[in-house]
């Protein structure tokens, strides 16, 4: 067996040498790394407000619960029920924005996508960046460009936290995009970050609610099964000493 | 004493009615296999509990998903979020269509390694591959079924391979969809064939075993032990260098469960996804017929398929070549029996040509596989196409290389 | 462990790694099922679309009904004057459980009006026979006739939803838990405070 895998090992290595990882980023903007994480509740819970007041006017999230949202992040059902529901919905009900989809394609040429997945499709990583790269474009349709997703139809909903930014040309060819603040926000740089930071929490927990509960019973799930493999080990040995005398 | 006279009453009753203890011993406690099982025999066993694990979270899966266009996506979700433990049945149910594979793919070398499909295997093996290919119209209609991005274009470049075939190949296609496209007919039709075949592929497993047991497994050293020496401690009559499978080969393949559940179940709760090659990042996005995503490869179990696909160029006016070498590389597999004509059976004593030409094949069948993964470019495609050729090579040329160099004379008696 | 050497078999020894490797097998196995059965009880859609019920029930007034839908079943609030209140407590002889002994209510309402407010009635509109849904009949509140009649068989149930003796249905009606969130509002499916 050795012998098979020591043919073999040269086999992969060449493999993985002709081609590039075979999901690298298509959009070619650089990304600024960012792993989010789900421990800090605090910030998850940030993240969810930021969520509702400037996201969930257009954009749904109809795979998720407020009911959920309210008992994963620790929020009491009766703070949730007064911060999160305007429109007469009830707590157990589906996080549905409240425009229409047919006004959505009218105001914006294209419905917002529901935001529940957007996490898995898009990665931590480009979610970040994005709400960090809008800038001021006076050639766009709504005034509004994205250095993450050239041309997105979205405007930017967060500018009164981040302020207004307008786009310099790259240090040199084919460089990072520069901005330049115009107008400053209601935050400061690092202000925006951390919040930008809680948004993408919140929406990476949101494409995914049971990670932390699959993590948890992973581990349990683990150790059972070493015990077992090791026991099952054991009874092996012991029945093949017939065999191997 | 009193509890075994009554539980041997009880077994009288059975076996009076039904061949219970005759079974038992004829399949597992006086059934003779070679003592010098190794690594490789466990896949047999592993690839049995996923056939099992499959069916049963394939069935709690489709008490709660939709087959239609409209709530196919959302039902999946409301199996990840709504269902209490429905991740983890649907998370066991799409890692265990990978693994099935891997399972598979490393048992069928094993085949290739000792020779396994040689006389008086030949059926043995034949069943084997027409459950492969059962697996892959299961993994092909499950693969729609969550209606997202890759399902849907996967499945329209699959049916459209179809449209090729000349005359008869744009019926055919309309036929399979049920529509013009890949729609919600053709989902409803998917699914009701991807809960149909795994009850086929389990009665297939049945003949694949029942052959097994008509001829006895091979082994490392590939001689049949049969026709050795004769008489064990268990038995007079018996191959000296057989074991009876229960207690021996049971407890062995229940420590290879347990170590194949350690690692499949490490993927399921740690890596679902397997860095989207498991589940693939376009498949949270509901399926969009207007929208193509920018990068189209099927799941990695079809890539070495469908880099032979590609690789073949059109000519004469029809892109059937392709086509037709994507479904001959399949079909070369059940000539195997016929090609080998080696005087040993295992890799450990035939000659040069034979065991370079496997590692060749299974350095191409590697390879194909990755760059089925990748968009093609000038260079891929010429890897891929030298690669096609040794694919082909392998089984083609097997009837004059296997009989070429000289052959170590394998030993009487099993070694190890 | 033993050297490979020794032939002797060590039965006791094998009998316990069989038993230990067997159990934990079928543990691990019946930790898997939890999941598996838990995947068939009600989903979090299933319980949203089961939650409680607010009711405003300002417009309540003797010998008339409301109907809502909890959990998919009809629930009534019927409004009761202190005269048919008063006339409850000559059927007792009638009924096959005047004192609401079986556990068809919640504890605050196992009293003889079977109802937290006198004057306000909550039930279950399913016959607990075979599950029709009797027909409310106000003209009947103080009759022995019955003041709700399952058309189906024939069960007859006074106005505290108490069956008959000599009727199909074996049980009072069932009171679903409820409480009041104020004088007019009330919540049907969730049971007050210890109070």
């Amino acid at each position: 067996m050795t012998r098979v895998l020591r043919a073999l090992a040269p086999v992969l290595l060449l493999a993985l040498a002709i081609g590039p990882a075979a999901h690298a980023a298509g959009s070619g903007a650089a990304l600024t790394p960012y792993k989010a994480s789900l421990r800090d509740k605090h910030s998850l819970q940030r993240g969810a407000r930021l969520f509702v007041n400037y996201c969930l006017s257009c954009h749904s999230a109809r795979f998720m619960r407020y009911s959920r949202v309210a008992d994963d992040l620790e929020i009491p059902r009766e703070v949730a029920k007064r911060n999160m529901l305007f429109t007469g919905e009830k707590i157990g009900d589906p996080m549905v924005a409240v425009m229409t989809k047919e006004d959505a394609e009218a105001w914006f040429g294209i419905a917002p996508p529901d935001l529940s997945l957007v996490a898995r499709l898009r990665g931590d990583d480009w979610l970040y960046n994005y709400f960090l790269a809008f800038y001021l474009d006076p050639d766009a349709p709504n005034g509004w460009n994205n250095a993450i997703y050239p041309n997105t139809a979205m405007p930017h909903a967060l500018h009164p936290l981040q302020g207004l930014q307008r786009a310099l040309p790259p240090d040199e060819e084919g460089g990072p995009m520069r901005f330049e603040k115009v107008r400053a926000g209601s935050m400061s740089d690092a202000e925006y970050a951390r919040a930008v930071g809680d948004l993408t929490n919140f929406l990476v927990y949101m494409g995914e609610p049971s990670r932390p509960a699959r993590i948890r019973y992973g581990v349990w799930t683990f150790l059972f099964l070493l015990a077992f493999a090791t026991l099952a080990y054991r009874l092996k040995k012991e029945y093949w000493r017939d065999i191997h005398e | 004493m009193n509890k075994t006279q009554n539980k041997s009453k009880i077994m009288q009753w059975i076996d009076a009615r039904f061949p219970a203890s005759k079974v038992f011993r004829e399949h597992l406690s006086e059934y003779y296999a070679p003592k010098n099982f190794n690594f490789w025999y466990y896949f047999g066993s592993i690839a049995l509990v996923l056939l099992v694990l499959q069916i049963i979270t394939g069935v709690l899966l489709a008490m709660n998903y939709k087959p239609d266009a409209e709530s196919a996506f959302a039902s999946i979700e409301y199996i990840m979020r709504d269902v209490w433990g429905g991740w983890f049945i649907r998370y066991m149910h799409s890692t265990g269509a990978s693994f099935f594979f891997i399972v598979v793919y490393l048992h069928m070398f094993r085949g290739l390694l000792y020779g396994s499909y040689r006389s008086p295997r030949e059926l043995l093996w034949i069943f084997g591959m027409v459950i492969y290919v059962a697996m892959m119209m299961t993994a092909f209609f499950g693969y729609l079924l969550p209606w997202g991005q890759m399902s849907y274009w996967g499945a329209q470049v699959i049916v459209n391979l179809f449209d090729t075939i000349p005359l008869i190949g744009p019926a055919l296609s309309e036929w399979i969809r049920g529509d013009y496209v890949i729609s919600d007919i053709t989902l409803n039709r998917f699914y009701a064939l991807h809960y149909l075949v795994p009850f086929l592929l389990a009665g297939l497993v049945f003949l694949h075993i029942v052959s097994l047991h008509k001829v006895g497994s091979n082994n490392p050293d590939g001689i049949e032990i049969k026709k050795g020496k004769k008489g064990n401690k268990w038995d007079p009559r018996a191959p000296a260098d057989g074991i009876p499978f229960h207690p021996y080969y049971t407890v062995k393949d229940t420590f290879g469960i347990a170590v194949f559940l350690l690692v499949f179940f490490a993927v399921v709760f740690f890596a679902p996804e397997m860095g989207g090659y498991f589940i693939e990042q376009p498949n949270f996005e509901p399926a969009n017929p207007l929208k193509t995503p920018e990068h189209i490869a099927p799941v990695w179990y079809f890539t070495p398929y469908y880099a032979i696909l590609r690789a073949v160029p059109s000519f004469a006016g029809t892109q059937v070549w392709g086509v037709l070498a994507m479904f001959a590389s399949l079909a070369v597999f059940f000539f195997l029996p016929w090609l080998d004509r080696s005087p040993a059976r295992s890799m450990r004593y035939k000659a040069w040509p034979c065991r370079a030409a496997l590692g060749l094949f299974t350095l191409s069948f590697l390879v194909l596989g990755y760059l089925g993964t990748l968009p093609p470019t000038p260079g891929r495609t010429f890897a891929a196409q030298f690669f096609t050729l040794v694919y082909f090579a392998y089984f083609l040329l097997m009837p004059y290389y296997s009989k070429q160099g000289r052959v170590k004379t394998p030993p009487d008696r099993v070694t190890g | 462990m033993k050297k490979p050497s020794d032939s002797q078999v060590d039965g006791k020894r094998r009998r316990l790694l069989t038993a230990a490797t067997t159990g934990m097998g079928l543990a691990g196995t019946a930790g898997m099922l939890v999941p598996f059965a838990g995947s068939m009880t009600p989903s979090a859609r299933a319980r949203a679309a089961g939650a409680p019920v607010e009711v405003d029930i300002s417009g309540i007034a003797p010998g008339k009904q409301i109907t809502v839908e909890w959990r998919g079943k009809p629930v009534w609030i019927i409004g009761r004057s202190e005269d048919s209140l008063a006339a409850l407590d000559s059927l007792d002889r009638l009924l096959a459980d005047p004192a609401s002994k079986a556990g068809q209510q919640p504890d605050y309402a196992r009293n003889p009006h079977r109802s937290i407010r006198r004057d306000v009635l909550v039930l279950v509109g399913i016959c607990t026979h075979l599950g029709c849904s009797p027909k409310f009949r106000p003209e009947f509140a103080d009759a022995k006739e019955g003041a709700f009649l399952c058309a189906c068989h024939g069960s007859r149930f006074d106005l505290a939803g108490r069956v008959y003796r000599n009727v199909p249905a074996p049980t009072n009606l069932v009171v679903p838990p409820h409480r009041y969130l104020s004088e007019n509002v009330l919540v049907i499916g969730e049971d007050g405070e210890a109070a």
